[in-house]
């Protein structure tokens, strides 16, 4: 498993979003969850809420710390990864995909070209996890 | 910058992170917490915890000077080997430091904590004018704790066989010199196992034998969830210099009898039995969540008989939901702590949720 696939955009907030069509899939890095350690609850958004970017929507406690999760972009919540509430530690073992977060949608193409720019690619998050 | 121990290089081999922990490089995790964890519930596993400060004391007043200097009776070591557990307290009550006393050949062996390390040497060396004693620290030696239900027959397949028979024979809270080394069935688990200390410059080897005998390594971090699923304190977080050992669950190592032993803040703990018996001293609890949520150190409790604070608080990997120890009033039936600006009920329990493997509380 590559430790910062080149497919994602990362936040500097350590989550990664994967654009498919007008649906955006959230997770957190693999920097992450490795700074975590195990991971035993998280606790996601409720589907058909609207969230912003940077917006707190997400809580990830492992056994050692509680960790807010910041929405990369700005959307409406379709999705949640239901297998979360029972096997939380595929966050640790598949980051970038069984260990899923949620997924939204994105209806303003204009707002997500804007927010798309704040993220960052694998090779400038990579950089920024080496001075985190 | 921190310093390396004997075992570093082997740390990192065994897939260690690295933490400053009192001036020491430590392991925190070697992997995942949970299954270093598991593995000492289940297993066995292995922790290097040479930063712990041994201490020995001889002379012929040795006996005298810890019947003094500590809350719990040396007397009650009525043979070579045993050990004990107790505070040392301050006048006013308030807990220096939590230590283990072994009885030996020479006298007794302390094992105290590592942060707290000079300020202990000080106050041993300030008391001791009167007593004709020595207190020698032993930086050379390492201490290897090997704990888990296997535990004991993974150590005795490395040693001689002699040494293996004396060591398999042991009870709990017994020990046995081997030569330089000593071998003693004491923990910081709730597992059965043995803590082994002997000179440094053997460390690198035995560490390797028993990695090789199909023991897990097992980092300060699971080392903290194993004690608090074990209701075991840790000093600094459950107690300190502020805290009187009433309040932090650790009555029974207070040796009351023979009334006429003086020792330092027993006039000052009879009086915090007094204030806890009228209710104005909290006491330790145990507290369960057995929903979603972990329970931390410094969340706030609101009991129905006013506040308290959580001290330790962690997801429990063997009950899979989170304990807490927590300071609380006397008497309370019911509380809820402050997670993350909610109020949650918990379950007030005695302050010991796993021993050997298995939920021990109501």
């Amino acid at each position: 498993m590559s430790k910062f696939p080149d497919d994602l955009k990362y936040a500097s907030t350590h989550e990664w979003v994967r654009i498919d069509d007008a649906v955006a899939t959230v997770g957190i890095s693999y920097h992450a969850q490795d700074a975590l350690g195990d991971i035993v609850f998280v606790e996601l958004p409720e589907l058909g809420t609207t969230v912003n970017a940077r917006a707190e929507v997400a809580v990830v406690e492992s056994v050692k710390a509680a960790s807010d999760i910041y929405s990369p972009l700005s959307g409406k919540i379709l999705e949640i990864n239901e297998a979360l509430a029972d096997t939380p530690e595929i966050v640790n073992s598949m980051p970038y995909d069984n260990g899923w977060f949620y997924k939204m949608e994105i209806d303003d193409a204009n707002a997500l070209a804007a927010e798309l720019d704040e993220l960052m690619d694998a090779e400038a998050y990579a950089d920024h996890c080496a001075n985190d | 910058m921190a310093q390396h121990t004997p075992l570093f290089q082997k740390h990192l081999d065994a897939g260690a992170k690295m933490v400053d922990f009192a001036g020491w490089d430590m392991p925190i995790n070697y992997g995942s917490q949970s299954e270093a964890h598991n593995r000492v519930r289940s297993g066995a596993g292995v922790s290097y915890v040479s930063h712990m400060t041994v201490v020995d004391i001889s002379g012929i007043d040795a006996s005298a000077y810890l019947q003094y200097l500590l809350a719990n009776d040396v007397a009650k070591l009525d043979d070579q080997g045993r050990a004990l557990y107790s505070a040392m307290l301050n006048e006013k009550g308030g807990v220096v430091d939590d230590l283990i006393v072994y009885r030996m050949s020479f006298g007794y062996r302390l094992v105290v904590n590592c942060a707290t390390r000079l300020k202990d040497l000080a106050w041993m060396a300030q008391h001791s004018p009167g007593f004709k004693i020595s207190i020698e620290e032993q930086p050379k030696l390492a201490i290897l704790a090997v704990h888990g239900p296997d535990a004991i027959d993974k150590v005795c397949e490395i040693l001689p066989a002699d040494q293996a028979d004396a060591v398999r024979s042991l009870g709990n809270f017994r020990g046995v010199e081997l030569d330089s080394w000593f071998v003693a069935r004491t923990g910081y688990t709730g597992e059965k196992g043995v803590e082994l200390i002997f000179p440094a410059d053997a460390a690198a080897a035995l560490w390797d034998k028993i990695l090789a005998a199909g023991v897990s390594p097992v980092g300060l971090a699971a080392r903290d969830t194993l004690r608090l699923e074990a209701g075991m304190n840790l000093y600094g977080h459950d107690m300190d210099e502020s805290v009187s050992p009433l309040a932090a669950n650790m009555e029974q190592t207070i040796a009351w009898q023979p009334q006429e032993r003086e020792f330092i803040g027993r006039a000052a703990i009879s009086r915090h039995k007094q204030d806890q018996a009228s209710g104005g001293l909290p006491h330790l609890v145990g507290l369960a969540l057995e929903q979603r949520g972990v329970l931390r150190e410094g969340q706030k409790v609101q009991s129905d008989r006013g506040e308290g604070v959580i001290t330790s608080g962690s997801f429990s990997p063997t009950l899979k939901h989170s304990i807490a120890l927590a300071r609380i009033p006397v008497d309370s039936q019911s509380c809820q702590v402050e997670i993350r600006g909610t109020l949650t009920p918990v379950r007030i329990v005695k302050p010991n949720f796993v021993r050997f493997g298995k939920k021990v509380f109501d």
